[in-house]
């Protein structure tokens, strides 16, 4: 019994003790994060410099190309600008109006055909032929189909967010390890439940990942979608401002919609490693 | 089980693993069955929990034929299959959730099981931070929460190392003393069966039959002496011998 008791005090505190790792890498965060910083102030730098020269390398030439020194001012002009929040309310309601759609119908769908070969044979073919068609492509299409142009715009980014979400769930889904599976069966679990306490948590990790690709594919379908209608929303602002030549302007419209994209999938990322703790202690007792 | 045949393998490759078993197993019996490397055993032990459908013959528990899993036939294998994404408590309380009933009360009942099988104070884990001897045990109490007929054990502690092996033995003959379900064990370790069975059955090579039917009278509570005792080295030199014939 003394033995026991030995063994069940030797594994408790193994248990409660900090992962070895934690240490090591808090001075790691602190210089990747300078790294990082110091690489993306290089690139402008760079960028400044071949403008500045005129830079020509044959095939592709820096001669007409918007310098950082035009482009921010261009940036500070637009940030003070009475009509930002009129574009960024008009592209954030396209954009999550779309993404939440293709979250719904694409995880919907993905868990379905994860589950059901006879769904995968029936639904995935027509789906594998949608997808290659870029988001300029489904414009004519969008317009004919939808009555208002707001919902057409919404289709494009719904498109564009679709297809990572619902292969990333698929591939979630199917990656349950079937012996969970059969466990839950053993030990009275009915099929909704089934999806519910097992598919749906085993999935969770990559459809978190689905969801985050698919919020920065949305963005970049903005451009392509505000190119429909109307008079807001900032690739719209990005698209008039190359008919009406304002270059700087198209490379704030970029730059801007770059930084959105990237924020609002590290935020999606962020929510789906928050709702998934298990999965960060994956290699905790290895 | 009466006259049971199973026949596995891909339809091109057909082969009978069991070849008609005939067993009676009284309630509250603890059972080992041995037999040489790939003869069948987790085969019999899946025929039992429904997983494996039989070819031929059948098996009854409590007058009610066998033909899918049930909560009633609880299984323990070699790897967990702890849920990831749940805690220990929640795992272990996951059967009654299943049943129906409410938080409060299973989770209630899951602790009480955790402290039987020696867990106490690691509900909130998740089953990552533990030890592959605590895995197994709140798989254990996952599947005792159920209350089952029948406890089947494939090999279950063949994964751990020597000392957690002693220690989990010991303690499943522990818990089965407080609740005295019907055990099936499977192993290849004679010294293990010995250790924790009534009744040894011994199974040939595939196509497995049985081979002996063996009692193993050896007193309870069993300790690390009765490994040592002459009825024991008596049972375990009978069954090296018929292993040695049979594989």
């Amino acid at each position: 019994m003394s033995a026991t008791l030995d063994l069940t005090g030797r594994q408790r505190s193994a248990a409660t003790q900090p992962t070895p790792a934690a240490p090591a890498s808090r001075r790691s965060p602190m210089f990747r994060r300078a790294l990082r910083t110091a690489s993306i102030a290089l690139f402008v730098a760079a960028w400044q410099l071949a403008v500045y020269y005129r830079l020509s390398l044959g095939i592709v030439t820096f001669a007409n190309v918007p310098s950082p020194a035009d482009a921010i001012p261009a940036l500070w002009d637009l940030l003070h600008s009475p009509k930002l929040p009129m574009h960024l309310a008009a592209s954030l309601t396209r954009v999550l109006a779309g993404f939440c759609a293709a979250a719904v119908v694409g995880v919907g769908l993905g868990l379905a055909i994860g589950r059901y070969r006879a769904l995968e044979d029936i639904l995935l073919p027509p789906l594998e032929v949608l997808r290659p068609i870029p988001a300029v492509a489904w414009i004519p299409l969008a317009i004919l189909m939808f009555p208002s142009s707001e919902l057409s715009m919404m289709f494009i980014t719904f498109i564009g967010a679709l297809f990572p979400i619902l292969l990333n769930t698929i591939h979630g889904v199917e990656a349950v390890d079937p012996r969970l599976v059969a466990t839950a069966r053993g030990l009275g679990t009915g099929t909704l439940s089934l999806y519910t306490e097992v598919v749906l948590p085993g999935a969770a990790p990559s459809i978190f990942t689905g969801l985050s690709i698919g919020m920065g594919t949305a963005w970049f379908c903005l451009v392509t979608a505000e190119m429909i209608a109307g008079q807001y929303g900032i690739g719209y602002f990005t698209w008039e401002s190359y008919t009406l030549q304002n270059y700087a302007d198209i490379v704030v419209g970029m730059a801007l919609i770059g930084v959105l994209g990237m924020g609002s999938s590290l935020l999606v990322k962020r929510i789906g490693t928050a709702l998934t703790p298990w999965y960060r202690l994956r290699g905790a007792r290895q | 089980m009466r006259a049971l045949t199973i026949e596995v393998g891909p339809p091109h490759a057909r082969f009978a693993a069991l070849d008609t078993l005939d067993i009676d197993i009284a309630p509250g019996e603890f059972v080992c069955v041995l037999g040489p490397s790939g003869c069948g055993k987790s085969t019999l032990l899946g025929a039992i929990a429904g997983h494996v459908a039989a070819t031929r013959g059948e098996i009854v528990v409590d007058d009610l034929a066998v033909d899918r899993p049930h909560p009633e036939r609880g299984i323990v294998f070699q790897q967990h299959t702890l849920f990831p994404w749940k805690r220990v408590i929640d795992n272990v309380a996951f059967g009654l959730k299943m049943k129906g009933i409410s938080a409060s009360e299973r989770r209630q009942q899951a602790a009480e099981l955790l402290s039987l099988v020696g867990l106490a104070g690691f509900e909130s884990h998740y089953p990552a931070q533990l030890s592959g001897g605590m895995q197994q045990r709140v798989e254990i109490a996952r599947v005792l929460i159920n209350r089952p007929r029948i406890l089947l054990m494939d090999e279950p502690f063949g994964a751990l190392d020597a000392q957690t092996r002693r220690m989990m033995q010991a303690l499943l003959l522990d818990i089965w003393a407080k609740i005295h379900t019907t055990v099936v064990f499977v192993t290849h370790d004679i010294d293990e069966a010995l250790f924790l069975g009534d009744r040894i059955l011994m199974l040939s090579q595939r196509p497995a039959r049985l081979v002996a039917d063996i009692a193993v009278p050896l007193a309870r509570p069993r300790t690390d002496d009765s490994t040592t005792e002459a009825a024991f080295v008596e049972i375990k030199r009978r069954c090296l011998a018929l292993l040695r014939d049979a594989g």
